[in-house]
């Protein structure tokens, strides 16, 4: 535990005190920024379903998109190519410490960038006047849900760094397993085949994945436990795989 | 009785059915200092790695100050400073920085860091850098850092690989130096290919070729062994033709190890040879300077039993069988 917790006050310090951080950090801004401006503007032009929030949220994919691989590529694969790995793992600590202290950096910095976008909140609160408060249920259960995928994106990007030594093959492969997740499971929602009776047991299944699904029962306020059950369960998995890889690849080197 | 700091026996890897070292055996003993040589590709990293327990051997034993690295890693690393090949460090860490975090890993308590972070940076001379960054230091001081991180927590047994590579003659006297300055308090395991500075160091060499153990011992116990004692340079003026029945006088063995025909031309000039004699002759230094110094027809002005440098030794060892 104690050499855990060295390990994460490392990592942590490097995420703060490396510029990337910061660059990452304000584009990530900008484009949220942008994104919530966009949906500001429609609802000025004319009335729209839903909480500015809400839609602010239907968006989270595009965000999850570009920055976990760019957040998460780095990590192990950046250790395995410099060699450092190697310093680090003969010391006394085990591979399960090391991918876990970096898989909660990754996503402390996750949480701390989409945290940062709560700023936009405040500024419209403070730009409508006291007549017109913002609704905050879906405010909440949209930082909620992001909190609870995260972890499993923060998760998939991690495994992603732990099975490859070059950056951009970790970033690219982060991004197709996140894409598959997100926008795949959509897709093979809206298959005919599915539509089939034989296949009943097979469509529950696919809802059960559907990410978007989830997002609009939080922003409702509607935490399901099974939905919770998901992203944990999927996150250990990622990180338990996470952590097969990083030792295969000592043993096969 | 004290048991030996590092054993090896009948170490076995394979890469994917290429075997990398094939039944390697030694023993280090506690406070020695050992040289690990071999060319390229012959098996000291890899048998480094194992040692450390980074690698797992595909058969074979080691142990690290009787402790087993195979069923009980975890408490091996905590014995073992590890210098990897081409030393890898963080780029975007201070000097400082760096050493500390390691030394908390290491288990370093805080009471005891700094002075101990102190200590280091003074034998590793890196008081002028401790606040830069290691991605903008030169060679030689990253490689001083690699080897402070080494012996940053007193760990009883230092394994460096290729400690001296890559730095110029007056940076290997450095580091040569300051492992010359662990003896006795750790014991130390080094590769390399480059000779004369384990020469020095050492108390003796495992030489590795092609993943076998082709010779160890003390760098003059090697000599002996390969080269046998009976090698002789002089530096001769005379009639040449006529002493190989003079050196066959002094012993049936002794002979020129070259032909002297192209150099008659000249006999008051002073020509250097080189004599051999049967590795079980005794030494014939003596025997020789008396026989040719009272004869008339030669002038002799130097003699001296032929030193091999180690890089002979390696060359000797390492070189393919002839069929």
């Amino acid at each position: 535990m104690r050499t855990f917790r060295i390990l994460l006050a490392h990592e942590l310090r490097m995420l703060l005190v490396t510029p990337a951080t910061y660059i990452a950090a304000t584009l990530f801004l900008f484009v949220m920024g942008f994104i919530f401006t966009g949906i500001l503007e429609t609802f000025t032009a004319a009335a729209q379903r839903g909480s500015p929030a809400a839609i602010f949220f239907q968006l989270f994919w595009l965000p999850v998109f570009f920055m976990v691989p760019l957040l998460t590529m780095k990590c192990l694969a950046e250790e395995r190519r410099l060699g450092t790995l190697e310093t680090l793992l003969t010391s006394p600590v085990t591979t399960v410490q090391v991918v876990l202290a970096k898989y909660f950096a990754a996503y402390a910095l996750y949480l701390a960038l989409w945290a940062s976008t709560g700023g936009f909140f405040y500024i419209l609160q403070q730009f409508a006047g006291p007549s017109q408060s913002i609704d905050f249920g879906p405010l909440l259960g949209g930082y909620t849900f992001i909190a609870v995928s995260g972890a499993l994106f923060v998760a998939i990007g991690i495994l992603a760094s732990a099975l490859t030594r070059n950056q951009a093959v970790a970033g690219i492969l982060a991004f197709v397993i996140l894409l598959i997740l997100v926008i795949g499971t959509r897709f093979a929602g809206t298959l005919e085949l599915l539509k089939l009776d034989s296949m009943t047991g097979l469509r529950s299944v696919v809802d059960y994945l559907q990410i978007f699904t989830h997002l609009e029962d939080f922003t409702r306020g509607i935490i399901d436990v099974r939905q919770i059950v998901y992203y944990v369960s999927g996150s250990v998995l990622a990180l338990v795989f996470s952590i097969l890889g990083v030792e295969a690849k000592q043993i096969h080197s | 009785m004290s048991e030996p700091a590092i054993i090896v026996r009948d170490l076995v890897k394979t890469y994917s059915g290429q075997p990398a070292v094939r039944g390697v055996s030694f023993e280090v003993a506690k406070g020695e200092i050992i040289g690990l040589l071999g060319p390229n590709g012959a098996g000291k990293s890899t048998t480094l790695r194992i040692l450390t327990g980074y690698l797992p051997a595909t058969s074979g034993q080691v142990t690290v100050c009787g402790i087993d690295v195979a069923s009980r890693p975890s408490e091996v690393k905590n014995l073992l400073g590890y210098m990897p090949e081409n030393n890898p460090l963080p780029e975007d860490m201070r000097v400082g920085e760096y050493l500390h975090f390691r030394g908390r890993l290491k288990g370093l308590r805080r009471r005891h860091m700094a002075p101990r972070l102190d200590e280091v940076v003074h034998l590793c001379d890196l008081g002028r850098v401790r606040d830069r960054i290691i991605g903008k230091l030169s060679k030689g001081y990253r490689q001083r850092v690699g080897i402070a991180d080494a012996i940053l927590a007193e760990p009883p047994v230092i394994i460096m690989d290729e400690p001296t590579i890559g730095l110029d003659p007056h940076q290997i006297l450095g580091v040569r130096d300051l492992i010359a300055g662990l003896r006795g308090r750790m014991t130390v395991l080094i590769s390399s290919h480059i000779l004369p500075e384990i020469e020095v160091t050492c108390d003796r060499v495992v030489i590795v070729n092609q993943g076998r153990v082709v010779a160890a011992g003390t760098p003059s116990a090697l000599r002996t062994e390969l080269f046998g004692p009976g090698h002789y340079e002089l530096e001769l003026a005379g009639p040449l033709d006529q002493l190989p029945a003079v050196l066959a006088a002094i012993h049936p063995s002794l002979a020129l190890v070259e032909p002297v025909a192209d150099r008659l031309a000249a006999p008051s000039e002073f020509a250097n040879l080189r004599l051999a004699a049967a590795p079980d002759a005794p030494d014939l230094r003596e025997a020789l300077v008396n026989a040719l110094a009272r004869d008339p027809r030669f002038r002799l002005r130097a003699l001296a039993r032929t030193r091999h440098t180690l890089e002979e030794v390696f060359l000797a060892a390492t070189q393919p069988k002839a069929a």
